[in-house]
């Protein structure tokens, strides 16, 4: 195992949500570079904009509930020479104004970095108006787009520093809801660079993981060894571009992977994983994902295993593409 | 800038050759939008080649001016322009909308880095200008910089335009000027009919901006409009240019239909014609 919380199978992991590591990467990256801005569309203290909004006022534009100027207005102060953090849910920026992200933003190739808060079913309560599970679809489809869904706070943190680093159009996927610490203070992390957390002797299938369903990757992956199933698990949080080199190395030990994402099944990462297996090493795989529902009220927990995200359903899944892979 | 007479004629000369370029370059394509092109010729001659200040010779000078273009389907203006100010050469505008062509068919900044922005889909120009002047001001508050915006009137019906518009009444940029092409006319329609924009400055005032009425033709009334704008310190500026689509080509004048189609070869000679022999009817009448 490598670079995990030594806490990570415990009770009391400590927890934290990802947006809160986005706001003290923000605040870094704005303290090492005097052109990071930031705006945001009346969703300060949510989308955790608020510290970085305080320390720099000068760089901090308050956009109003107004998601489609913001992407406009961003790639014009790129266009500058700034480096803007936009931000609002991942609902409204950039399902909202997908097409200003796309002409304003992705064609004018502005170094433009969008940062989708209250991504997932985690929003819970709020019901599935609010629960985006189409963004990583929106985005990776984007020329020019990266795209990368951190799986907790530290690796947040770690991920905003380097897409204020990267020049060109970044979208950063960020969870409401605490949740567990998955990596260390000493973890790397490289935009485009999958980190393989767990690696077995001859392990039977791999669980290529991003955001929250690391942690529950990494749960099932557990519970597998328990009943003698060796598992992989990597954290793919970089969707585009995709670590050709390390899912393929990883997948060519196994032949057999399970994709697990807080998103629809159709256009997230596993359907990234899918189209570059299918053309360079096709082998079964099973999607665990949202399918093709929208989300509805209830606990973050509730409402994973409600739409088939829960650890047991990942167990489920590598059982079955075992099965296929040896039928 | 003081417009003598000899100034005003050289301006002329200016508008009549970018007019018989976009003609011919539309002919060429046999695809283009021909009436908000030709309406815009006048303004966008008066920008090129009076108000804005930038430098053919480097054309990233950091210290230029911005000229976005919202309304990116006008672009045989742009490119018309750019080239009568010596960007590039004219023969290369026979190329425009074809394969390999840096003159897209809307504007791309990627294939030409002489435009600021890339645009076609209405109503985001705004918000990018607005961004620029914002911007700008982080780094110097009393900045000179001018950032204009080209916007036209139907998309003044896209609600991001208005977006925009409330940032900058909040923001409240000095150094930002609109010019709307109030041409009265969009695809289906005229715009009065498709959805109606009046009271149209009332509109602008009501989101804090100072408002100009310009008749869009007449060099004297763009000058001075842009002179009052920049000299308003306190708001940004729109200027609503009356203009007439398809101006220089009574045939075309005022006709909708002419906003996205192309004159045929016969329709071409035929405007080039009436162009040259146009004389002083191009000034505001």
């Amino acid at each position: 195992m490598i670079n995990l919380n030594p806490k990570i199978y415990d009770n009391d992991v400590e927890q934290e949500a990802i947006r809160v590591g986005f706001g003290r990467g923000l605040v870094k990256a704005g303290e090492k570079d005097k052109n990071v801005v930031a705006l945001c569309a009346d969703l300060k203290e949510s989308t955790k904009v608020e510290d970085f909004a305080k320390k720099f006022p000068e760089r901090f534009v308050e956009m109003g509930v107004a998601e489609q100027n913001m992407a406009g207005v961003a790639s014009g102060m790129a266009a500058m020479g700034k480096i803007p953090f936009m931000a609002s849910y991942a609902i409204f920026s950039p399902g909202r104004n997908w097409e200003h992200i796309r002409t304003t933003i992705c064609y004018n190739n502005a170094n433009v970095k969008v940062v989708g808060a209250h991504a997932g079913l985690n929003v819970g309560p709020d019901g599935g108006s609010h629960q985006m599970l189409e963004d990583i679809a929106l985005t990776r489809v984007l020329p020019n787009m990266i795209v990368v869904a951190p799986c907790d706070a530290l690796e947040a943190e770690k991920a905003t520093l380097a897409i204020a680093k990267h020049v060109g159009p970044a979208y950063i996927r960020l969870a409401r809801e605490k949740s567990p610490i998955v990596t260390t203070e000493e973890s790397e992390f490289e935009i485009g660079k999958a980190s393989v957390l767990v690696e077995p002797e001859n392990p039977e299938a791999i669980i290529i993981a991003c955001g929250l369903m690391v942690h529950r990757a990494l749960l099932a992956a557990r519970k597998l060894e328990r009943e003698g199933i060796k598992v992989s698990v990597i954290n793919n949080h970089t969707i585009k571009p995709l670590d050709q080199v390390t899912v393929l190395e990883s997948v060519k030990k196994t032949n057999a992977v399970v994709t697990c994402e807080e998103h629809q099944i159709a256009g997230g990462m596993g359907s990234a994983v899918a189209e570059f297996l299918a053309q360079t090493y096709p082998v079964p795989i099973e999607f665990v994902g949202v399918a093709n529902r929208f989300g509805q009220s209830g606990t973050p927990a509730e409402l994973m295993e409600h739409y088939g995200l829960g650890v047991d359903d990942i167990v489920e899944a590598v059982k079955k593409v075992i099965i296929r892979k040896n039928g | 800038m003081i417009l003598t007479d000899e100034k005003t004629k050289y301006l002329e000369e200016k508008a009549k050759d970018i007019r018989r370029d976009i003609i011919e370059m539309l002919v060429e394509a046999k695809s283009g939008h021909t009436a908000g092109a030709l309406g815009m010729v006048d303004i966008f001659t008066a920008l090129y080649f009076g108000i804005l200040r930038h430098d053919v010779k480097k054309p990233h000078w950091s210290e230029r001016d911005r000229l976005v273009l919202s309304n990116g389907h006008i672009c045989p203006v742009l490119y018309a322009t750019l080239a009568e100010a010596g960007y590039f050469e004219k023969k290369e505008l026979m190329t425009l909308r074809k394969y390999g062509s840096r003159l897209q068919g809307h504007p791309h900044r990627e294939f030409l880095p002489f435009v600021e922005n890339s645009s076609g889909p209405l109503g985001e120009g705004l918000s990018q200008a607005v961004g620029m002047a914002l911007a700008e001001r982080i780094d110097n508050p009393t900045s000179q910089k001018f950032f204009y915006c080209l916007l036209s009137d139907g998309e003044l019906e896209e609600g991001s335009t208005w977006e925009a518009a409330m940032l900058a009444g909040k923001t409240k940029p000095h150094n930002l000027i609109a010019i709307i092409d109030r041409n009265n006319i969009q695809i289906d329609g005229h715009t009065e009919d498709v959805m109606p924009l009046e009271p149209l400055a009332d509109k602008w005032r009501a989101f804090g901006w100072h408002v100009l009425e310009i008749d869009g033709h007449n060099f004297e009334e763009i000058f001075a409009a842009v002179g009052q704008a920049k000299s308003v310190f306190n708001r940004p500026t729109v200027i609503i240019a009356h203009t007439t689509p398809g101006k220089g080509v009574l045939e075309f004048e005022g006709h909708y239909e002419w906003h996205g189609k192309a004159p045929n070869r016969e329709e071409g000679e035929m405007a080039l014609k009436e162009l040259r022999t146009l004389g002083g009817r191009l000034k505001g009448d």
